[in-house]
């Protein structure tokens, strides 16, 4: 199980109070085409390696927030507040 | 004193003998031994049957890598433990073990004629020979297989025992007190900081425990270790855990640590669990798991009598048991000579050592001269004799030309070296490295917070592990003299042929799945040449013991067929769990009615007295219909929805999902997030709501009231609560922060008694006050609030069954107090409770959809004939885009209809596929698939619905339900059957 810190509550809390939301910085377009409109609906990066994502501390404090994870070692690289850009990442 | 018992020496009690049973037969053990030991020391060898071949077999090591002596222990009712390594189980007095997998009994099986046919048990038989025909494989091929093949057998019964979990965390997690485990935690202690040491087994000390003669710090060995113990004892900050597993390692330094509580008990506790599960997180993990010797590869290597060398010297220095009387070594490595000296020096005969190497260390040659023991350098094993125990060794030079020589014996050790265990290293993600020295992986590059330590680490000499575990030494003096070490060898897959030797077979690699040698060159010629295909082609290492004496000899054995060097074949992936663990640790308080929550209504003990029959709706369980006597489930909900439609009927809605959405915003909001226009509901009205995704698809519905400008009483479906409140929050938070809104999860504050039927506002009005019922004033789909019976309640007029509605919403705690009252005073009116399936009947009859069961997240607004439902000029709403998507625009999307059989008596089955005309067609094609059905008690007539293609262009058309025993004739109707004009609701 993942320990996640939760960017609102400033406190690192067990994978089971949280679910995870998809992927983040996903832009809803604004008068999209309908090949602009499937993309935003149906494609994702599916990204090996650090992927942005969002979580949703559901059994907390009830925020979303946004996560840099490594999706090969499964860990997490920062998190951080939702609405933030995506940020620059710690060096390794 | 059994023969094979030394006088003196040993950790046993010898005050304190246990008798117990094997296969029947009674013997005597001493406390403090294992079954293994005690078996042993009765001269007890040939214990099991082999998987495959039914072969004799006996115990082959000492510790948990066992992969032959598995027996079944037995414990009374439902407590039978199968594949029980005999060499980990702790001895009680009446303990009762029986041998696996062998009929009538051990010594007489009648699977051992498979043997005969061994050759042809060769790696993929299964899958070449039982191919064909087909037809055989369920009825004839797998339950032979299945009876002939296996271990032991599983339980029949429900567990008796219980479990328990916690979580523990800890600065410091050392798996492992052998010498480099102690002295880790020793040393991580010292300085108050919080360290948990576990140990798989009853007593702390690892190999320590089966070298007596060593000496650290000028203390004997067992000295050293009891005063080390004795201070992590007094320390507050460490917890010690014996007989504790760590079987996992996961993400973060989390570790499942699986401990046995009560299977060493004589006398099983009342109310003690059997096992403990500790979810230990910890900021550091040392690994000091220790290392298992390797087997040695010749023919006839299985024979009860043959043991690692490792094996018998703990069997002899910590159990008191020669393993025999007469005792060989077979060896490639340095180490198999101390438990052969060990065996002399305690007066077994120990006639010679057979070493593969032509130069062996000096100061070993001299010590067997000085004990009389004969060493034959560069010499192999050819054959092994003794069927049900080894009786003796062929031996023949492996370059000279001198005749295979037959020396007698009643024990054979082997010793290929040492393997470190690194399954927990590496269920952290942890690199390997191939060690060329050791001929086995060592850890290498670390992913997460640990350190490997000791031999776990590929470190072999006790000096060299306590000095780098521990280099400043200040807690106790660990200078190490008479060390013995594991030493260096020469790393080999199997013992080499003899000149002279023709091929022989039943050289076993994995001796709990009956793998030899030629089944990997088969594989390997049969052009399997990754080691993870060939382990699964010929199951080496996918027993219970996962490979720990195989592996490495598998993985050699295929790189010398390969022509490749070993370091580059890689090694199988090890996975949790590193030994057996039981359900009942895994599952610990979750079982029965702990396994889930059960979500209750407030009203739930009333149903119960009143026979209610329940139907779990999400994690709620719900009256599904209230049967009279000798009513069946049919005639009951017929009687509870025709009472319903009659006079009145009175439900418990209170599962419904509510949500109080407020703020100067919160129309505004709602505008966005449902697909109905929501600025202009005016105050004291409702409206029937969809919810969609961004993809146009309904996931939810609801009925929202008005109660103010800037409040709002939002409900949604029972099982969508949750996700609707989640949704909510995430466009709130996440797309529209703008907006002051403020949600509050409400499902649980408010509860809600249904009441339904012509009578229902003549039932209420002596009890409600503040609040005007007259039909004009307080029309269909309005909100008022006011009391009843006194109690503060939000009154709303709606109905989910077509007839006069109320849906009382008091506070959850006053909830069966109005119940009751109603139930009173409705007794004039014949007030009948109905369940949900009276509520799905009765709303099917109206037209009414339940989301998720008429529509399955698949279907737009336009799909279910709710095109109505849109605010069609509203900017925009959650999933507005998606409605005008090509393929939702596209006029065979299927379509929510009505359906009548045209015989009324039928009812079609939910589920069912729609065709539409066939003639004559072998495989019509399928248009759709009907969603609900019932037999509708006020119709009088059967009634469904069903999602056709282009369903809502063809009402009145036939259509066709292909069932097993006919197919039925169908007309597509207008799905509203009860009350179309809709005079019931509104008067």
């Amino acid at each position: 199980m993942l320990l996640i810190d939760c960017p609102y509550c400033e406190q690192e809390r067990a994978e089971i109070e949280f679910t995870c939301s998809g992927e983040a910085h996903m832009q809803k377009p604004q008068n999209a085409d309908d090949a602009q409109w499937e993309k935003f609906l149906f494609l994702r990066a599916n990204t090996k390696g650090v992927h942005y994502e969002r979580w949703y501390h559901v059994h907390g404090c009830g925020r979303y927030f946004n996560a840099a994870r490594d999706t090969i070692s499964d860990k997490f690289l920062l998190t951080y507040k939702a609405g933030l850009p995506k940020p620059e990442l710690p060096n390794e | 004193m059994n023969e094979f018992r030394t006088n003196i020496g040993g950790r046993i009690a010898r005050d304190k003998p246990l008798q117990f049973s094997f296969n029947g037969q009674s013997y005597i053990g001493y406390e403090g031994d294992t079954l293994a030991s005690a078996l042993l020391a009765n001269g007890v060898h040939f214990v099991a049957r082999s998987y495959k071949y039914h072969r004799p077999r006996g115990i082959m090591s000492s510790g948990n890598e066992e992969a032959s002596a598995l027996v079944n222990v037995t414990r009374g009712k439902g407590r039978d433990d199968a594949n029980t390594r005999a060499t980990n189980l702790h001895l009680y007095e009446g303990l009762n073990a029986q041998s696996q997998h062998c009929w009538p009994s051990l010594d007489w099986d009648i699977g051992e004629v498979t043997r005969l046919a061994g050759p042809v048990f060769a790696a993929g038989f299964y899958y070449k020979t039982f191919m064909w025909p087909k037809s055989f494989w369920e009825k004839i091929y797998e339950p032979i297989i299945r009876k002939s093949a296996g271990l032991g057998s599983a339980p029949t019964l429900p567990d008796p025992d219980t479990y328990t979990a916690r979580y523990a965390h800890c600065d410091i997690l050392v798996v492992g007190a052998g010498p480099a485990g102690i002295v880790a935690a020793l040393n991580a202690s010292k300085d108050g900081v919080r360290v948990i040491l576990c140990d798989e087994k009853d007593e702390f000390g690892g190999d320590l425990l089966s070298t007596p003669k060593v000496i650290i710090g000028g203390l004997d060995a067992w000295d050293w270790l009891e005063k080390s113990i004795a201070v992590l004892k007094s320390r507050p900050n460490v917890t010690l855990l014996p007989r504790t597993t760590g079987f996992g390692y996961y993400e973060q330094n989390m570790l499942g640590l699986a401990e046995r509580l009560t299977d060493h008990l004589a006398d099983l506790p009342v109310g003690m669990p059997r096992e403990r599960l500790h979810k230990v997180r910890a900021k550091k993990v040392i690994l000091a798991t220790g290392a298992i010797e390797r087997p040695l590869v010749f023919p006839g290597n299985d024979r009860p009598g043959i043991m690692l060398a490792s094996a018998a010297r703990t069997y002899l220095n910590r159990y008191g048991v020669k393993v025999g009387q007469r005792v060989l070594a077979v060896t490639s490595h340095d180490a198999a000579y101390q438990s052969a000296f060990d065996l002399a020096e305690a007066g077994c005969e120990v006639p010679a050592i057979i070493d593969v190497r032509a130069h062996i260390d000096q100061a070993l040659l001299d010590l067997a001269k000085a004990l009389n023991i004969e060493v034959l350098s560069a010499h192999t094993i050819v054959k092994t004799s003794g069927h049900k125990r080894v009786k003796s060794v062929h031996v023949a030079s492996i370059e000279g030309k001198a005749n295979t020589r037959v020396i007698p014996c009643d024990a054979l050790l082997m010793s290929g070296g040492f393997t470190p265990s690194v399954h927990l290293f590496s269920q952290s993600r942890g690199k390997l490295k191939w060690d060329e020295k050791i001929g086995a992986a060592v850890p290498d590059v670390y992913v997460q917070n640990c350190i490997s330590v000791g031999a776990a680490n590929g470190e072999f000499s006790l000096h060299d592990v306590l000095n780098h575990t521990a280099p400043d030494q200040n807690v106790l003096e660990i200078d190490v003299q008479n060390d013995c070490p594991l030493g260096s060898g020469q790393n080999i897959s199997q013992l080499p042929l003899a000149q002279k030797a023709k091929k022989h077979g039943g050289a076993f690699v994995d001796f709990q799945h009956d793998v030899v040698a030629k089944d990997i060159g088969l594989a390997v010629r049969e052009g399997f040449h990754s080691i993870e295909h060939i382990k699964r082609y010929t199951t080496t290492g996918m027993a219970t013991d996962q490979g720990k004496t195989s592996n490495i000899n598998g993985v050699n054995i295929a790189a010398d067929a390969l022509n490749r060097p070993v370091a580059d074949m890689g090694l199988t992936t090890f996975r949790p769990p590193y030994t057996p663990t039981t359900f009942g640790t895994l599952a610990g308080h979750s079982r029965g009615k702990f396994f889930d929550i059960t979500r209750k209504s407030p009203t739930d003990d009333w149903a119960s007295d009143y026979g209610a029959v329940f139907e779990p709706v999400g994690l709620w369980r719900r009256a599904s219909y209230f049967p009279r006597a000798n009513e069946t489930k049919h005639q009951a909900i017929a009687r509870e929805c025709k009472a319903t439609r009659a006079s009145i009927g009175i439900s418990d809605a209170s599962t419904l999902g509510k949500i109080e959405v407020v703020g100067p915003d919160a129309a505004e909001f709602l505008n966005r997030f449902y697909t109905n226009p929501m600025l202009k509901l005016p105050v004291g009205r409702c409206r029937y709501v969809l919810a969609l995704k961004e993809d146009g698809f309904i996931y939810d519905d609801g009925v929202i009231a008005r109660l103010s400008e800037t409040r709002f009483h939002v409900t949604t479906t029972t099982g969508g609560a949750a996700r609707v409140f989640a949704n909510m929050q995430d466009y709130l938070q996440t797309e529209w922060p703008e907006l002051k809104v403020w949600l509050t999860s409400i499902s649980e504050q408010w509860a809600v008694i249904a009441l339904n039927g012509p009578n229902v506002r003549n039932l209420i009005a002596p009890f409600v006050k503040d609040i005007d019922l007259d039909k004009d004033n307080f029309p269909h789909m309005s909100i008022r609030e006011g009391t009843i019976f006194d109690i503060p309640t939000r009154l709303f007029r709606v109905s989910f069954t077509g007839e006069l509605g109320y849906e009382v919403n008091i506070p959850a705690a006053n909830a069966l107090e109005v119940w009751k009252r109603l139930m009173e005073a409705g007794e004039q009116y014949d007030i009948t409770p109905y369940g949900v399936e009276a509520l799905h009947y009765m709303r099917a009859e109206k037209g009414y959809i339940i989301v998720g069961k008429d529509s399955d997240g698949t279907q737009t607004p336009e799909d279910m004939g709710m095109e109505w439902a849109i605010g069609k000029k509203k900017p925009d709403f959650i999933g507005k885009r998606s409605l005008t998507r090509p393929d939702m625009l596209l006029p065979d999307r299927p379509q929510f209809v009505g359906l009548m059989a045209h015989d009324p008596q039928v009812v079609l089955e939910e589920g069912a596929q729609i065709v539409g005309e066939q003639k004559g067609q072998t495989f019509p094609k399928m248009i759709g698939h009907i969603t609900s059905s019932y037999m509708s008690a006020p119709l009088g007539h059967s009634i469904a619905f069903g999602m056709v293609a282009g369903g809502l262009g063809r009402i009145g058309d036939d259509v066709f339900i292909p069932m097993p025993d006919m197919t039925h004739r169908v007309k597509i109707v207008d799905p509203v059957f009860y009350d179309p004009e809709g005079k019931r609701l509104n008067d």
